[in-house]
């Protein structure tokens, strides 16, 4: 058939035991891409469609980065991949952009891989002239990353760690409420990225002080275009399409048991999915990294 | 025809229907009166030349049969299989009065299934004209609106958003009904034959503007078809195990499902599967769910399950075409009829336990023509289901319409364009299909699609210039 396609592998790096950054050739989707948005991955011809977060772009170059934590079968298969190889899909830029002003001061808070897509829109309100005040946190040293990064497009930033390993022994809620505390009336508006439970419990430490919270939520989708629904979240206002009316959504209003519910859906298919993959690969005797 | 018996069929999704035999297919050919003036083709909107293939088919000229049929339809096929032909042609045959109308659809099919077997007559190109047209959306108001341009020698590129052109053929229309191998065949044959370009995994209305299309191409024709689902508003629609028709009929037929873990795309119902509606969807809905539940039986043990379509009018207002009616109540379909749900009920895991329903009874006909329904009050009750999936028609996606200032749409979101020729109120687009109608069948996207490419090539012949200046 005459298909164009091409979606290649140029750069690859190891950001920690599990999660990976990825370059890849899509210049029209580098075009339009903007902090915020995500793309729809697929492997091969077997593979399913996962949305991922852009973590960056550049238009000059034709490519955008992704960074994924190799969590099941699809992106531990992913993971192995190396420079030079090629993408089944890859569809983009979907979802609305960050809404990017100066809003004056805001912090931005982000989880393990929440880091990646948290940090264009960091860059982002820098550059519109925002105080930008950043946490960054994971469950232990080994899987932070992008530290450097952030730092730069940071006012002031938080490192913490659930173990200690790095940083402050602390939840990013910790400090996040001491900000809101210590700067109470100042702070305009909070970011946060990263697991679901993440968002809520930090949603909930904003909600007493009535600062405006935007998170980005990553269900599960099929084709990332509004067509299925299985993306719908809960609002207060009603059912919407995390693919098409967010990924952005105001974090006081998300019915987070409910999304948390929704993403257990699979979990069982997941797992199976994952074990015969990964039984196949010793069988082939692929080296599979990372995936403790 | 001879088709996959119901108790055999139940457990696979492999096609239903059989397909004629040569002998078979020559013998039902035969039937055929030719008449002076044939009414079979005023049935037919893209107006095969019905008369024309049977008098090959019946003389044993395949080659012969395949010209007369590409003259107007590059997708055999696909329409020998999924066209309501008992509505359309079949109807109006001079037989049909003494109920034996020959089986035109079943032939269209013959013929489309030997040209993909042994590609006999490639659709024939005019020298290129040097013009380009950006068709978007690769589903049939698209493909058929390509192959008559670029018929014309203009070079045609399709934009799909999803990995794989078809549209609804692919996504929708499930596997047993017709067959992929087919849709992948009929597309990639006319796409080589007429050199489309085809690139998927272009979302309009993000990668590229409908406006940054017409910078680079002379026309554009929008057939993105009716690709958003709705749910009812009631509560409950969120717990696990709710679904669009959409979703499900995706992870089953696009995405291959049904063969997970061989493909990676999980897709589950479990035993008491309620589908909401009872149009074509909502039949290939039900009928992909029992065969699930099939599978999941053979590999795993216990009873299947049932599966249950539920339906707030009677037997007598079913949308869905007869056949797919008539297959589902055979492979076991359970139907409750005067039955619309009330309340979607959670249990552990945010999962469904039940859903409430309450009976209907019909009162007057409301502005559709059909008795409207109406809730008996104090008749609600609890049906006993772990999944629920809802096909109640769907709308067109909005994504498209993104900067596409000077499009005119209706307050249904659908796009306003002129009926016989496609035209919309933006200048050098053309739209036909679900996306102007809202959902209908594949063979009226067809049409649309076919009048759109008529009017394209006047266009870009210089023989008509709509929008003036």
């Amino acid at each position: 058939m005459a298909t164009i396609r091409v979606y290649q592998i140029l750069h690859k790096e190891t950001l920690s035991d599990v999660t990976k950054l990825m370059v890849i050739a899509a210049p029209a989707v580098a075009r339009k891409a903007r902090a915020g948005q995500f793309v729809i991955v697929r492997i091969d011809e077997r593979g399913e469609r996962i949305p991922l977060t852009v973590a960056d772009y550049d238009r000059e170059a034709g490519t955008i980065t992704i960074i994924f934590q190799e969590v099941g079968k699809t992106t531990k298969q992913l993971g192995t991949l190396e420079p030079g190889d090629e993408l089944a899909t890859f569809v983009g830029p979907l979802g609305h952009p960050t809404e990017i002003q100066n809003y004056g001061t805001v912090v931005c808070v982000g989880g393990g891989v929440g880091i990646a897509p948290l940090y264009p829109i960091a860059r982002a309100l820098k550059e519109a002239g925002n105080t930008v005040l950043s946490i960054i946190g994971a469950r232990n040293k080994a899987l932070l990353f992008w530290e450097d990064k952030m730092r730069a497009v940071s006012d002031e930033l938080i490192v913490c760690t659930d173990d200690g390993s790095k940083g402050r022994k602390a939840l990013v809620t910790e400090p996040l409420k001491e900000l809101l505390e210590q700067r109470r009336g100042e702070i305009a508006r909070v970011w946060v990225i990263g697991p679901a439970i993440m968002m809520k419990f930090a949603s909930l430490t904003t909600k007493p002080f009535q600062v405006p919270t935007i998170v980005s939520l990553n269900t599960i989708m099929v084709d990332g275009t509004g067509m299925c629904g299985g993306c719908r979240v809960l609002l207060e206002e009603g059912a919407q399409f995390v693919c098409v009316d967010g990924p952005e959504f105001d974090g006081h209003q998300v019915d987070w048991d409910n999304l948390l519910a929704r993403q257990q859906f699979y979990r069982a298919e997941e797992q199976q999915a994952t074990q015969e993959w990964e039984h196949h690969c010793r069988l082939e005797g692929v080296a599979v990294e990372g995936g403790a | 025809m001879p088709v996959q018996d119901a108790a055999v069929r139940r457990g696979n999704f492999d096609e239903v229907a059989l397909g004629f035999t040569e002998e078979l297919a020559r013998r039902e050919a035969e039937r055929c009166l030719q008449c002076a003036r044939p009414h079979c083709v005023e049935g037919c909107p893209v107006g095969v030349l019905i008369p024309e293939f049977i008098l090959a088919l019946r003389a044993g000229d395949m080659i012969g049969a395949v010209q007369a049929m590409k003259v107007k339809n590059g997708l055999p096929g696909i329409c020998g299989r999924v066209c309501p032909q008992e509505v359309q042609c079949e109807i109006r045959c001079v037989l049909a009065r003494k109920g034996e109308s020959v089986a035109i659809g079943r032939l269209e099919r013959f013929v489309g299934d030997y040209e993909l077997a042994q590609r006999t007559c490639p659709l024939e190109r005019l020298p290129q004209t040097g013009k380009r047209v950006a068709i978007v959306g690769s589903g049939p108001a698209g493909l058929t609106c390509a192959v008559d341009v670029a018929r014309e020698g203009h070079a045609v590129t399709i934009f799909e958003s999803l990995h794989s052109p078809g549209g609804v053929l692919i996504y929708g229309i499930p596997e047993f009904r017709l067959p992929k191998s087919v849709v992948h065949g009929e597309i990639d044959y006319a796409a080589e034959c007429l050199g489309i370009e085809i690139r998927p995994d272009h979302v309009i209305g993000r990668i590229f503007t409908l406006h940054e299309l017409l910078d680079e191409y002379d026309a554009a024709f929008l057939g993105t078809g009716a690709g958003l689902p709705s749910f009812m508003r009631i509560p409950g629609i969120n717990y696990n195990g709710v679904m669009s028709a959409n979703e499900f009929l995706t992870r089953v037929n696009l995405m291959k499902g049904y063969r997970f873990p061989e493909y990676d795309t999980p897709v589950k119902v479990g035993k008491g599967v309620a589908v909401i509606g009872a149009g074509n969807v909502a039949m290939d809905a039900a009928r992909c769910s029992l065969r699930l539940q099939q599978l999941h039986a053979q590999q795993n043990g216990g009873q299947p399950g049932e599966v249950h379509i539920v339906y707030r009018r009677s037997r007598t207002e079913v949308p869905a075409r007869e056949e797919e009616f008539h297959h589902a109540e055979e492979e076991g379909i359970i139907f409750d009829f005067l039955t619309n749900p009330v309340e979607i009920l959670g249990g552990a895991k945010g999962n469904v336990r039940a859903m409430c329903c309450i009976r209907m009874r019909l009162g007057a006909p409301d502005a559709s023509g059909r008795r409207s329904p109406i809730p008996i009050e104090g008749s609600e009750f609890e049906m006993a289901v772990d999944t629920v999936i809802f096909a109640l028609g769907t709308s067109p996606n909005p994504l498209v319409f993104v900067d596409a200032e000077g499009l005119e749409r209706s307050k249904h979101g659908t796009v306003v364009a002129d009926e016989a020729t496609g035209r919309t109120t933006m200048p050098r687009v053309w739209a036909g299909g679900d996306v102007v109608t809202g959902a209908a069948t594949v063979v009226s996207a067809m049409g649309a699609g076919k009048a759109a490419a008529a009017d394209i090539n006047r266009f870009l012949r210089g023989e008509i210039n709509p929008w003036g200046a």
